[in-house]
């Protein structure tokens, strides 16, 4: 369970990527909000990296959602660049998508 | 709420579930279709909350249970015998996986599953045997309700709901298990902007279009556990087209507008569902207990007052004493309301043991319940469980005959072992009876002489020589069998009853049955008692067993009065309990009756009913006979409660001594 920050390559600007972890869950949200939110603050495109995240729950879903809004008050788009499995059946039974909602 | 506390609730749901599963399982050969769905039901239930707490040990083995009930409810596996025993048994081994839960060692104990993997083998079994036979099977017709509704359904998550630890997502997830989930929309408009936003509360809601052959309140029973948490609206979409909309209720939605108009936080579902307002409230057992412990050191502390205004003779004091005491008897009849318990709960898991113990014999026996409204004591219902266990049981394996001696007899091939219960005097009064071969008095006596516990020659009454069989070390069993004769005889069921201040007897009629009448206080904690005073000491005797008080006119030599022409045979308590002291010169007789006795109890001075709370007596009386209790007095001396029972037991066999 760790964040990884990958810092882009330099001419894309600030552009960064931050890859989380283990679980993204109610357990860990208070610990992963910062960290989501320094990314969109940041970058100029943030992107996360959701390939190793084993748990998804409800918190997890609020904290995409929140970060995305408050990308979007910056006149930024959060991009989900991976989805791990327990992510995308979240996103399946919500009916939504990782193209459509997080590009 | 907490997580500790929803997870309680989902044990003690789970507990009446199975019970309702068990009850259903029993009620198969009569009810049909109807039980198969209530056993499916409980048993869905039970998987899905189970799912939400991540408890996967009570899903899997659930889950596979769940299956065989869905072909036994589509036709495709016949109800048997077999398949009752092997579901109960499955209902026990559910049981036993929830008590794991609550010890939180579910998971840890290797031998719960190994317990549950011959269940779940002959569970498969039972599935891939069903896929052959539902070729052969008719299809039945579907639920009666079969057909599939469209409901639109609109939830809003309290605030404390991630904190609770409780997902939302569960609950669709479970959703998605009763019907098909045809939209999702998810609702984000409470989410706050960044600054605002707590990682840990919840602003979720959702707009789900959900299309289901469930009922309206199966539905509802999938956020049984965030109801409190939570606004629910469920709704079928004929009659509102778009839930999350309906700011302004529509008459056929009886929602309230309070609801709806507040921001948006936790609100307890039941404002919103009025219809499913529950009307009870689970309390925690312990707090009862406590509450009945303060109400009884409450009346200590009442009559203590009432003592001492007494003593004052202010005239404006005892008008509130007697105004407060009126009110603490209030208080206290209200507290032990609180703890009674009907016992046709416990009647009813009686079904089951008749269910395994006739098929263990071979036996064709049915259970018979009455009374099951009778209240007592919940402390009570707890410990009468076991004796009564073994008193059935024992109606069963000695009581019944076996089918061709029933035939030669004349009696119908069906056994009939009845319980029944009825409230008399203060005492509930349970019995068990059988139509069986009722009880042989001579061999009862042989033995008894042959086991020395009377001597030959001893002239005995039937009552007398039936409750024989409660002596220790007396068993009349011809054979064996591994139901009774497991070293658990009549002799403890007898002192199971005693303990709780009860009694139990027995009469019979050769060839037509046995009754076993086993009587029982009420409650444990406080009562009505009747004081009574020789020389310094204080005697409680219990109000209900007091017919009336005459007075006592010495008769040299006897032990018994004239009661309006009838003997009253009575006991010197004085004597009983070797007081010394000259005796009072003007001594009286409280009448008591016991079940069908009656005796009188000669006593010095009349003090009257006061409300006694009972303490156990400490170890040191353990021996001491006649006593059921002590209580504390106004004045901080302590009184003695007597223990009916045995006394007029003992004047029963002194007189019978006498007549012999």
């Amino acid at each position: 369970m760790s964040i990884v920050e990958e810092i882009g390559a330099p001419r894309q600007g600030a552009a960064a990527r931050l890859a989380v972890e283990g679980e993204m869950t109610i357990y860990r949200a208070a610990e992963l909000w910062p960290a989501l939110l320094e990314t969109v603050h940041a970058a100029a495109a943030p992107a996360l990296d959701l390939a190793n995240v084993a748990e998804f729950d409800s918190a997890g879903l609020q904290l995409l959602l929140a970060a995305r809004r408050e990308a979007a008050r910056l006149g930024k788009t959060l991009a989900v660049t991976a989805a791990s499995p327990a992510v995308a059946e979240v996103f399946a039974l919500l009916g939504m998508t990782i193209e459509g909602d997080f590009a | 709420m907490n997580l500790d506390q929803v997870l309680h609730t989902f044990i003690a749901e789970s507990r009446e579930l199975l019970e309702q599963m068990e009850d259903a399982l029993l009620a198969v050969g009569q009810d049909g279709a109807e039980a198969v769905n209530a056993i499916f039901r409980a048993a869905h239930t039970i998987k899905g909350s189970a799912g939400m707490f991540g408890l996967d040990a009570v899903v899997e083995f659930t889950h596979v249970a769940e299956s065989v009930l869905d072909k036994v409810r589509d036709g495709a596996i016949a109800v048997d015998d077999e398949l009752v025993s092997l579901l109960l048994a499955c209902c026990d081994h559910i049981g036993a996986l929830v008590n794991a839960v609550e010890a939180g060692t579910l998971g840890a104990d290797p031998a719960l599953a190994a317990a549950g993997s011959p269940l779940v083998t002959a569970l498969q079994a039972r599935l891939d045997g069903g896929a052959v036979a539902s070729v052969a099977a008719p299809a039945p017709a579907a639920a009666p309700d079969g057909a599939v509704r469209q409901w639109d359904i609109a939830l809003r998550f309290g605030a404390d709901v991630l904190r609770n630890g409780m997902d939302p997502l569960s609950f669709i997830r479970y959703l998605a298990q009763l019907g098909s989930i045809e939209h999702v929309a998810l609702q984000d408009d409470r989410l706050p902007a960044a600054d605002g936003f707590d990682p840990e509360s919840c602003y979720l809601g959702f707009a789900i279009g959900f299309a289901s052959d469930a009922s309206q309140a199966a539905i509802e029973a999938v956020f049984d556990f965030v109801r409190d948490d939570c606004e629910i609206r469920i709704a079928p979409r004929a009659a509102v087209q778009t839930v999350v909309q309906t700011v302004v209720p529509t008459p056929a939605q009886p929602v309230a507008p309070a609801a709806e108009a507040a921001p948006a936080k936790a609100r307890p579902g039941a404002e919103a569902r009025p219809q499913q307002e529950k009307r009870s409230v689970r309390v925690d057992a312990d707090k009862l207990d406590r509450l009945i412990d303060l109400v009884g050191e409450l009346i200590i502390a009442g009559a203590s007052a009432s003592v001492i205004a007494r003593r004052t003779q202010i005239a404006d004091l005892l008008e509130c004493t007697s105004t407060l005491s009126g009110l603490v008897e209030e208080v206290r009849d209200s507290a032990l309301q609180l703890r009674m318990v009907k016992i046709g709960a416990t009647f009813n898991r009686f079904q089951r043991v008749v269910h395994d113990v006739a098929r263990e014999l071979g036996k064709d026996i049915r259970l018979e319940v009455n009374g099951e409204d009778a209240e007592l004591d919940k402390t009570v219902v707890e410990k009468i469980g076991d004796p009564l266990t073994h008193l059935v049981r024992n109606a069963m394996d000695h009581g019944i005959e076996p089918a061709d001696v029933r035939a030669a007899r004349g009696k119908p091939a069906q056994g009939t072992v009845s319980l029944n219960a009825y409230h008399d005097s203060g005492s509930i009064v349970i019995e068990v009876s059988d139509d069986g071969g009722g009880l042989k008095r001579d061999r009862i006596l042989a033995k008894a002489i042959e086991r020395g516990l009377v001597e030959p020659g001893r002239q005995m009454s039937d009552k007398e020589i039936f409750n024989l069989i409660f002596e220790p070390g007396f068993s009349t069993a011809e054979q064996v069998t591994n139901l009774s004769g497991r070293g658990v005889g009549m002799d403890v069921v007898k002192r199971n009853i005693t303990a709780l201040r009860g009694s139990v007897e027995m009469s019979s009629r050769e060839g037509a049955g046995t009754t076993v009448t086993v009587r029982l206080p009420l409650t444990l904690a406080i009562i009505n008692g009747f004081q009574v005073g020789i020389g310094k000491s204080v005697f409680v005797i219990p109000m209900e067993m007091v017919e009336e008080c005459i007075e006592f006119r010495e008769q040299p030599g006897a032990d018994w009065v004239d009661l309006r022409g009838k003997p009253l045979p009575f006991v010197r308590l004085r004597e009983r309990f070797g007081i010394k002291g000259p005796e009072a010169r003007r001594r009286s007789i409280v009448v008591v009756r016991y079940g069908s006795q009656h005796a009188g109890l000669v006593v010095d001075s009349l003090l009257g009913e006061f409300q006694t709370v009972i303490k156990p007596l400490g170890k040191v009386f353990a021996g001491a006979r006649f006593l059921s209790g002590s209580s504390i007095l106004g004045n901080g001396d302590v009184a003695l409660i007597l223990d009916m029972a045995a006394l007029l037991n003992d004047v029963e066999s002194d007189s019978q001594a006498m007549a012999a």
